[in-house]
């Protein structure tokens, strides 16, 4: 019998891995480095619509790179003019509302989603699994189909179906202006993202030792106390996973804030889009992108070091 | 202590009435006979035949279910290559850029992905690839779900049993033979849950299909948001409750087929969270 020599284990490992290693580098890390070098291009009326920076005339055999940084000197020059009045700042506005949004959402998801977990991880063991799978099953049917029923419920005609129980209970006169404003994007973000605030905190909160809360109750602590003191510091990992799981991708939304919030809500996502699509200026949208990604390090960091164990079913 | 008594019990009834409202209006209004999405002007099916008969959305519901079922396979395949190299290759050069490189694409907003990959197929130097259209949308839908089975195969691969393994490389048995005879019998319902979430993120996709589409290539979601922009009618409605049926009847099968040992983290693992 003949031991198998550990470097042809490391061999086959070797063109195990090249597979994801050549597939994620050339359709992700290469794509985002192109997102960077388009950023810092000139926009043109070609196809595609820029001039690479790369594309004048190459010096000593070696590319020239000649950056243009005009993208971000617009977003720099809304920044500068933060403390003038009347002032247009698209871009500026667009990044406040996504970072308010992503935010509201995130406390919105957490307020509703914690007591929500808490009772379904104490829920008998039978029907766990049972009550969790309702929690995923609106959340396998379409996406889009979602925020649609929202623009039934929430529309501002007579006809609108919140407006019509409202007018029927003689609660309001008029029909309410529900849809197409920032409140309307904040419930459909709420509804769409709840699941995944729900199911990390949900994980981190079923292995909970009963024991401890327990004892702190034995030793007459009040209820708020052993929560805030107990409950609350164990499940820590749980909250700032779900957390960032929620916010990161609502920070980039794009499909909510156009379907709900109409033309009234610019957010990050539909400014990438509108430069993208019907404006054709890629290099700001490039831009845009770069400066969004630079401001969720942090929360994809924090999501990595802190909610590892909680989140993403790891 | 169970939480908070009656409070708690109707704060998850709630809940649950928050998710569940919204989709049960969606299907009553599908039955209506009128053309008003939100008010019910007597039973007829007329919208499900509207919906049996429209050419364009079912040559959309073809697309998507080829460029899902395209995705997935690939996913797997990438995923299950990448999951085996999270868990079994050591620390090396590089190891930690991986974890990386393959947890970005899930929390990546769409838009950025979806923006990147456009860059990347618009390419001048890159006109062999094809630019936009199906097979760009299908690259995009297998990175994405490449990353979310990796996640589902590291973990099960964390739990195996390498003595397994390690029995059949000590018998003789070549490294590739022991990875198909017995690695992934163990892994399969990994693999099978990968497939099916994969195909379900590709099916549902709407932001990197419309950004990597060309006229030609109009995915499901691309064609419903076109006629969500469009005026409503109550076909969006038949629709949306023909989709809740059938993802219904796969989730209640998978679950009993795939997720038979139940696991507490089973489901959790299911969607990825």
């Amino acid at each position: 019998m003949k031991a198998r020599p550990a470097s042809a284990q490391g061999h086959g490992r070797f063109w195990v891995g090249l597979l994801p290693w050549v597939w994620m580098l050339f359709f992700f890390v290469l794509p985002f480095a192109l997102i960077v070098n388009v950023s810092l291009s000139t926009p043109d009326l070609a196809v595609p619509p820029y001039v690479s920076p790369f594309a004048g005339a190459a010096v000593d055999g070696a590319p020239a790179f000649r950056p243009d940084p005009a993208s971000y000197a617009r977003l720099g020059g809304e920044l500068a003019a933060l403390g003038t009045l009347a002032a247009d700042r698209p871009y500026l506005a667009a990044y406040a509302n996504s970072l308010l949004l992503a935010a509201l959402t995130t406390l919105c998801c957490l307020v509703l989603g914690y007591p929500f977990a808490y009772r379904l991880a104490r829920a008998p063991e039978a029907m766990r699994n049972l009550l969790l799978m309702l929690v995923m099953l609106p959340f396998w049917t379409s996406f889009l189909l979602r925020v649609y029923a929202w623009m039934g419920l929430l529309d501002s005609s007579e006809t609108g179906l919140i407006n019509q129980v409202l007018l029927g209970l003689g609660l309001v006169a008029e029909p309410l202006p529900l849809l197409y404003n920032t409140g309307a994007v904040l419930v459909g973000m709420v509804y769409s993202y709840l699941p995944f605030m729900v199911l990390p905190l949900y994980a981190n909160l079923v292995k909970l030792d009963q024991r401890l809360p327990e004892a702190a109750r034995d030793l007459g602590a009040r209820p708020a106390t052993v929560f805030l003191r107990i409950t609350l510091p164990l499940s820590s990992r749980g909250i700032v996973a779900g957390s960032m799981l929620v916010f990161i991708p609502a920070v980039g939304e794009f499909v909510i804030p156009d379907l709900l919030g109409g033309g009234s809500v610019m957010t990050i996502g539909r400014s990438i889009w509108d430069d993208f699509g019907p404006n054709q200026d890629w290099p700001m949208a490039a831009a845009v992108a770069v400066l969004m990604v630079a401001m969720l390090i942090a929360p994809i960091v924090l999501l990595q070091r802190h909610g590892r164990g909680a989140g993403r079913g790891e | 202590m169970n939480g908070g008594g009656w409070g708690g019990r109707m704060w998850v009834v709630g809940v649950y009435a928050f998710l569940y409202v919204p989709i049960l209006c969606l299907i009553v209004f599908s039955f209506t006979a009128g053309e008003i999405t939100t008010r019910f002007d007597g039973f007829s099916l007329r919208w499900y035949a509207a919906l049996a008969r429209d050419a364009e959305l079912h040559a959309a519901v073809l697309l998507s279910l080829r460029v899902g079922a395209l995705a997935a396979t690939a996913a797997v395949v990438v995923g299950t290559a990448a999951g085996v190299i999270l868990v079994r290759a050591g620390p090396y050069p590089g190891s930690r850029f991986f974890v990386g490189m393959m947890s970005a694409p899930m929390v990546m907003p769409e838009v950025v992905v979806g923006l990147s990959l456009v860059l990347l197929f618009t390419h001048p130097a890159l006109a062999v690839l094809g630019g936009r259209g199906v097979a760009a949308i299908w690259v995009a839908h297998t990175t994405l779900c490449a990353a979310y089975v990796a996640v589902l195969v590291a973990s099960r691969l964390r739990e195996m049993d390498r003595a397994l393994e390690e029995a059949a490389l000590d018998l003789g048995c070549p490294p590739l033979k022991v990875f198909f005879v017995i690695t992934v019998p163990v892994i399969a319902p990994a693999l099978a849950a990968g497939w099916l979430l994969a195909f379900t993120l590709s099916m549902d996709d709407f932001v990197l299909a419309a950004m990597l589409s060309d006229p030609g290539s109009t995915t499901l979601p691309v064609l419903v948001f076109a006629r969500l922009h469009h005026g409503l009618k109550p076909e969006i409605n038949a629709l949306a409750t023909v989709i809740v049926v059938v993802v219904s009847i796969a989730v209640l099968l998978a679950n009993r087929l795939l997720l038979a040992p139940p696991r507490a983290s089973a489901p959790a693992v299911a969607r990825g969270g």
